[in-house]
């Protein structure tokens, strides 16, 4: 009976510590922690800077995107067959698609993904949609090949987003081409 | 990681696999006698009196409850179909059947999604890809009709309370609006809230919907016009109830009133987190009299992809809908009341 009584006890904690609202899991974070690094999230979403080494990761914006701190012009893509320019900071992005920029991943409410939920993260990245709905998801952004991700690991992700400090920074929206072939009106029908 | 040889427009499979749709659309049961077009016998076709904008398809619409089955309305505004329930809509340009999606609910209780592809003759229509097949069809005027992924069909149809869009209270209601863009007579044997209620099709109804059908109580005609458009067009994702929620933006009509729900209270000055690139000044979703400086033309405006809306099924703007929404902003005071809410009697 006592040993009975043990283990009930014993799965009650455990359920209780892994049914726990609200408390991050420390594994469940590692676990998305080494998700992001072999996914390469940081090449593109966090900044480089000069150092005098050459260039690296500015860890003090990881994972926040863009700088809203360095407007881009228009980029240069006019030397045929090169089609496609990349700002420094290898966060701005411009080809046939328009100018992508990219985005803060960090948990800031504003400007970050502190408004999202969990189930907005994972949509976003199995549709390629923003919100899972919205504009496309644009290139680089390989969400095809994350998409494919089981819904645990992508948990894992977020969970591990949300354990990042928050770093507020207003990543600019991505331009349309600048002639955009998709504009034509009803009228030209 | 950097995919760099991907562009826009490029679709791969999706992750998470549905039930099988059948191969055909003969299979489906739209058709009792697929080479006669004959349409099963129960099937009853419908016209919403705000259609969704499909860069100028013409469609038709059908559906199909089990025998004995009704659809659930105890919430005017978010209907409850019963497992088995069929819908299909066949869209075609110029006059050709292009394609015929189709929607079914399974004894699971979750949608099928599928369209199905018509061949050139125009003798069968067959299984698309779930992937969807982007320009499928071209278009007068060099455009492009793309077939929807499964992914994109979830993001409208899944985005809200009822996976059904268009048939519902408002869409059915017999006091329709003369002002609606690309309106559409119903047919003799459409089927509208009062016949679909009498039929029981639909139990349930609050008895006062019937009495007095819905219809958008707004400031004018034209503003009942542009506010049925956007609830046509807009609200399977622009809803307080729904996925898209913390967006914060609600494009909805309901029958039910529900206090700070509705453009007015969401969209008419109100800041907008999207911004056109130079921009002088920052844009509200609305700004009363200066349709210019309303986020949301703008994007009802754009085709380019990051920045049009809707985000999904249409390349082409519809101008008699910007011209609408257009002359309805700049008719709003900024204290105007922009929908009174629709009130159940």
């Amino acid at each position: 009976m006592k040993r009975l009584v043990v283990a009930v006890s014993t799965l009650a904690a455990l359920t209780a510590s892994a049914a726990a609202p609200g408390k991050p899991d420390p594994k469940q974070i590692a676990r998305g922690k080494y998700l992001v690094t072999i996914g390469g999230c940081n090449d593109c979403h966090t900044p480089w800077k000069k150092t005098p080494e050459g260039v690296a990761w500015d860890m003090d914006r990881m994972l926040s995107g863009h700088p809203d701190t360095l407007p881009m012009p228009a980029a240069p893509l006019n030397a045929e067959p090169w089609g496609l320019a990349f700002g420094n900071t290898m966060t701005a992005f411009s080809g046939p698609w328009g100018t992508s920029f990219s985005r803060n991943l960090t948990p800031d409410p504003e400007t970050g993904l502190g408004a999202w939920t969990e189930r907005d993260f994972i949509a976003t990245i199995r549709n390629g949609r923003h919100l899972g709905r919205g504009r496309p998801l644009l290139p680089p952004m390989p969400w095809f090949n994350y998409r494919e991700a089981t819904d645990d690991d992508l948990r894992a992700i977020f969970a591990y987003l949300r354990s990042i400090p928050a770093v507020k920074n207003r990543v600019p929206d991505p331009r349309p081409p600048a002639a955009a072939p998709a504009t034509a009106s009803a009228e030209t029908r | 990681m950097l995919a760099l040889l991907v562009l826009v427009g490029a679709r791969p499979a999706p992750g998470k696999p549905q039930r099988e749709a059948p191969p055909r659309l003969a299979d489906t049961g739209l058709y009792v006698d697929p080479g006669a077009r004959t349409l099963t016998p129960g099937i009853r076709t419908w016209t919403p009196q705000y259609p969704l904008w499909t860069d100028g398809a013409t469609k038709r619409r059908w559906i199909l409850l089990p025998p004995g089955r009704s659809v659930d309305a105890s919430d005017p505004d978010a209907w409850i179909f019963p497992v088995g329930t069929r819908l299909w809509k066949e869209f075609s340009f110029d006059g050709r059947r292009v394609e015929t999606r189709y929607m079914e609910r399974g004894a699971d209780g979750s949608w099928l999604y599928a369209t199905y592809r018509w061949t050139a003759d125009g003798s069968e229509a067959v299984l698309a890809p779930a992937t969807g097949v982007p320009a499928a069809v071209r278009l007068a005027g060099g455009s492009a009709h793309d077939l929807p992924s499964t992914g994109d069909c979830e993001a409208c149809h899944a985005a809200g309370r009822t996976p059904v869009l268009g048939f519902s209270a408002l869409q059915l209601s017999p006091d329709r609006d003369p002002l609606a863009p690309h309106r559409e007579e119903p047919s003799a044997d459409a089927v509208d809230l009062v016949s679909a209620v009498r039929t029981a099709m639909v139990r349930r109804l609050p008895r006062a919907l019937l009495e007095k059908p819905p219809r958008i109580e707004a400031s004018s005609d034209l503003a009942r016009a542009a506010l049925g458009y956007l609830h046509g067009n807009c609200s399977s994702c622009h809803d307080l109830r729904g996925e898209l929620a913390s967006v914060g933006l609600d494009l909805v009509q309901r029958v039910v009133p529900r206090e700070g729900t509705g453009p007015g209270s969401t969209a008419v000055a109100v800041p907008s987190r999207w911004q056109p690139a130079g921009a002088p000044e920052p844009l509200l979703r609305i700004t009363p009299r200066q349709p210019e400086r309303s986020a949301l033309l703008h994007r009802l405006s754009s085709r380019a992809p990051a920045d049009q809306m809707p985000p999904i099924g249409t390349h082409l703007v519809d101008d008699s809908a910007v011209q609408l929404v257009r002359s309805w902003i700049a008719t709003l005071e900024s204290s105007t009341r922009v929908s009174a809410p629709l009130v159940e009697r």
